[in-house]
């Protein structure tokens, strides 16, 4: 035994004789988790959740979250002498008087905008392959909880540095707050302290963005790691994998290594953006004032969508009893977030309601082989991408000699008209790329070689499939439609009927298939060509 | 399943391909190579980090073409923590990829429901438990300890009541009274009509009584812009052509959207548009809605001069500025 292995040995009985972990350890360090490239999408959340934590505790040594009034004495000569808040005023010595605080600003802005689009790539790998159902609900839930715990806390992060830009972001938020029926004016004077600004908001949403978000999301990133940990990861269908078995590699010590170098890579890459791409130059901006604004004013990517909803709202207002409803601003900014939230949030129930299926689901399903699903994402990534191009609405029409109205009217008609229609064109290509699979199994891949018969005839040579890639091919499961139950046996009317009819349309609706091959397909095709 | 619907049989997991490295040793040793210069890379990244530390002037500005002049302590620095740290990874990444162990391994699930007999267990203990603690034979103790937690949670949230005041007539009023002078802003300064040529536009505030400081709560509500077209150009009915003087017109500058400031004028339309949603509004016809999302006109507000023959407003705002909100028209 060398010396090395000695001492490992003493710290490990040490550390089990009072934690008795021996056999839990082996147990995790022999862990199997299955390789795919798509898996690393929800890893970089939790890498750029690390490097948020470090670079923004870093921030907060100097930044100084308070609105009190100070004249602006640091380095940066453009602003010198100003009046600002001391907020400003530390983002700006972070950014030119602390060694490296630029780049940790950037770094934390960079690793925050990669956190969002993470989350929304590991939330549609998670939504087309269908690796929320059963019994994964529970993270599906905590995920879109994060989801928008990140569009919050990213929104709170950059309205610190209190610049001209990140005021009138908080000022459209007071506008929406003022805007709910019957509390939004009182909710508004607590928040702010007062009417907007008031001298309190940074301080108060300082401690929500680096104390009550962080210490939420960690608590729900731990819950959504032990919960995939325990319930073991999904993995992509191919052959050997089945429901009942988990194919990959050990945690220790190739995923280890795999895993642990990624997040260096993340890492790396983040510090590489800070380094090079300027983000959020506070210091062109200046200091926030509500009589001024910047043209071209944005919010960060992730709240763009929304954005583009209140800019493309009709304008209306509804009186009732005197009072004052904003339509124009309620129905943009929380009817509808609201619905899309909830209705990601419940899909797996829907959706196991619409097809009935209750059985546990390890194995992902190819995007093709679930039409209404993929076409359902699709939908929604239009409707996402159509308001989040009219949140860009004057830059396109500037940079693209574009006129504005006609940007907002295309995204007025286009919201509703285009997700409908990628839905359908969604569906058929799901459903030829089915077609195409069922012609690769049963005839084989075209070879491009051609071969002239004895009678003059020209055929084109068609290669079998290898057993593995049939398999692959045909493995998924196709459900049939649940029917309707409008009566008993005895002719009685089923109480529930409308709903039953309900669930029947879009049962069948779901389950519009083009039908795998058989085994017996391929042999009587076999027996018939040769 | 009856009419032959097996499916394709599962052929299994394919066969292991060893990788080079795995068969060759020299390969083997190659790959171990590569490993190592990948990790040094990393410590010329932290080398480059310290040296940019230590020794890149704060203030020294360098060209690198496409991000143009830059500086050059930050991006050494930042370029210095990117090596030390993505060459780590791609060391890491590599090691794993060529020389650990690549046999893909088999695990296998259970159900996540427990069995049978566990969960009946399960059930009759939490019933047990429950009966013994009495909580069914007992109900003023249920009944007196459901209202006292749920009344607990009163003192927190009235606790929070100081998070601010309330509201009470703050939306509704400005600094705007009947009299007061309209000052430059900046500069504090008065104006009289002649200051403004056809076609200008000003940003005023309220002239605040001596010893008053104007805070940005001020700023929110009392921004004016003051545009000033030829008369004949208005289309105003006669009340709201007699709140302009000589052509000035005067409309609060917080949007009746959400409260952005309304800053972009277009001089040939005579078109005010707010950059943050686009609401824009006629000049000419008291800053009707044109397009945008904004439901209502910026309001306007009534300016007259007095005897020295400075602006002044002849009321307050006939109505609250901003955006809308609940108890708006009460």
């Amino acid at each position: 035994m060398s010396a090395r292995e000695r001492v490992a040995g003493q710290v490990a009985n040490y550390v089990d004789e009072r934690t008795g972990s021996a056999k839990w350890l082996k147990k995790t360090l022999t862990k199997v988790f299955p390789d795919h490239w798509s898996f690393m999408l929800g890893e970089i959340v939790l890498y750029s959740f690390i490097i948020l934590l470090l670079s923004g505790t870093f921030l907060t040594f100097w930044y100084d979250p308070s609105m009190r009034e100070v004249e602006y004495e640091g380095s940066y000569q453009p602003l010198s002498g100003l009046k600002m808040s001391a907020a400003y005023a530390s983002s700006l010595h972070i950014s030119f008087d602390v060694r490296g605080g630029l780049l940790m600003r950037q770094i934390h802005h960079w690793a925050a905008l990669i956190f969002m689009a993470a989350m929304v790539a590991h939330l549609m790998r998670v939504f087309f392959t269908g690796a929320f159902r059963k019994p994964r609900e529970f993270n599906w839930i905590i995920g879109v909880g994060l989801l928008t715990l990140g569009i919050v806390e990213g929104f709170l992060g950059y309205s610190l540095p209190d610049d001209l830009l990140s005021g009138t972001g908080i000022r459209i938020a007071e506008a929406i707050i003022q805007a709910i029926p019957v509390v939004g004016s009182y909710l508004s004077f607590f928040i702010f302290g007062g009417a907007f600004p008031g001298e309190m908001f940074i301080q108060r949403i300082y401690v929500v963005h680096i104390l009550l978000l962080p210490g939420i999301f960690l608590a729900l990133i731990t819950v959504h790691l032990m919960l995939v940990w325990y319930q073991k990861h999904t993995q992509y269908p191919g052959p050997g994998r089945t429901e009942k078995n988990v194919v990959g590699y050990p945690l220790m010590p190739t995923y280890m290594a795999k895993a642990g170098g990624f997040f260096f890579i993340v890492f790396g890459v983040t510090a590489f953006l800070g380094a090079v791409a300027s983000i959020n130059p506070i210091w062109i901006y200046g200091p926030y004032n509500p009589g001024q604004i910047g043209a071209g004013s944005q919010p960060d990517w992730y709240m763009g969508w929304l954005d583009g909803l209140v800019r493309m709202a009709p304008p209306l207002e509804a009186y009732i009893f005197g009072y004052t409803l904003s339509l124009n601003i309620l129905i943009p900014g929380l009817i509808i977030p609201g619905i899309i939230f909830t209705g990601m949030a419940l899909y797996p129930f829907i959706e196991s309601w619409i097809t009935g299926d209750k059985r546990e689901h390890h194995l992902l399903d190819r995007p093709r082989n679930a039409p209404n699903r993929t076409a359902l994402g699709a939908m929604s990534i239009t409707f996402m991408l159509v308001t989040l191009i009219n949140g860009g609405n004057d830059l396109l029409a500037t940079h693209f000699d574009l006129s504005i109205n006609q940007i907002m009217w295309f995204s007025r008609i286009g919201v509703i008209v285009l997700p409908p229609l990628a839905f359908v064109i969604t569906k058929r290509i799901c459903l030829s790329l089915q077609r195409a699979d069922r012609e690769l199994v049963l005839h084989g891949k075209e070879t491009g070689r051609l071969v002239m018969l004895p009678h003059g005839e020209f055929i084109e040579v068609h290669e079998p499939l290898t057993p593995e890639k049939a398999y692959l091919l045909t493995q998924h499961e196709q459900l049939p439609a649940l029917e309707a139950n409008l009566s008993n046996e005895y002719g009685v009317r089923n109480p529930k009927a409308i709903r039953s009819k309900i669930r029947s349309r879009l049962s069948r609706s779901q389950a519009e298939q083009i039908a795998k091959p058989t085994a017996n397909d391929v042999k009587e095709l076999e027996g018939g060509h040769h | 399943m009856s009419k032959e619907l097996a499916p394709l049989s599962d052929p299994g997991l394919p066969e292991h391909i060893h990788r080079k490295a795995d068969v060759d040793v020299r390969a083997a040793k190659k790959a171990e190579r590569q490993v190592g210069i990948l990790f040094l890379f990393s410590v010329l990244g932290t080398l480059l980090f310290v040296y940019a530390y230590l020794g890149i002037d704060e203030d020294a500005f360098i060209f690198v073409p496409v991000l143009g002049s830059t500086n050059a302590h930050q991006l050494f620095l930042g370029l210095g923590l990117a090596m030390a740290l993505f060459f780590i990874g791609m060391a890491a990444v590599h090691w794993a990829k060529t020389l650990m162990p690549d046999h893909e391994v088999i695990d296998y699930r259970k159900e996540q429901r427990s069995k049978d007999e566990d969960r009946e267990d399960f059930v009759s203990t939490v019933k047990d438990r429950a009966n013994e603690a009495g909580l069914g034979r007992r109900p003023f103790i249920k009944r007196t300890m459901l209202l006292s937690l749920g009344l607990v949670g009163i003192s927190p949230v009235l606790l929070l009541g100081d998070l601010g005041p309330l509201p009470g007539n703050d939306q509704k009023e400005t600094n705007w009274k009947s009299g007061t002078r309209l000052v430059t802003d900046p500069g504090d300064r008065p104006i009289r009509p002649s200051d403004l040529e056809v076609g200008g536009v000003a940003q005023v505030q309220p002239e605040l009584p001596a010893g008053k400081v104007r805070h940005l709560d001020d700023i929110a509500k009392d921004s004016v812009l003051l545009i000033r077209i030829r008369p004949e150009e208005f289309n105003l009915d006669a009340e709201r052509l007699s709140w302009t003087y000589e052509g000035i017109i005067a409309f609060s500058k917080i949007c009746s959207h959400m409260g952005c400031a309304v800053a972009l004028y277009e001089q040939t339309t005579k078109h005010l548009l707010c950059p943050c949603h686009q609401s824009t509004f006629d000049v000419t016809r008291a800053a009707k809605v044109i397009f945008g999302p904004s439901a209502r006109p910026l309001p306007q507000l009534a300016i007259t001069v007095d005897s020295q023959g400075y602006l002044v407003a002849k009321q307050p705002f006939s109505e609250p500025v901003g955006p809308s909100f609940w108890g708006r028209n009460k």
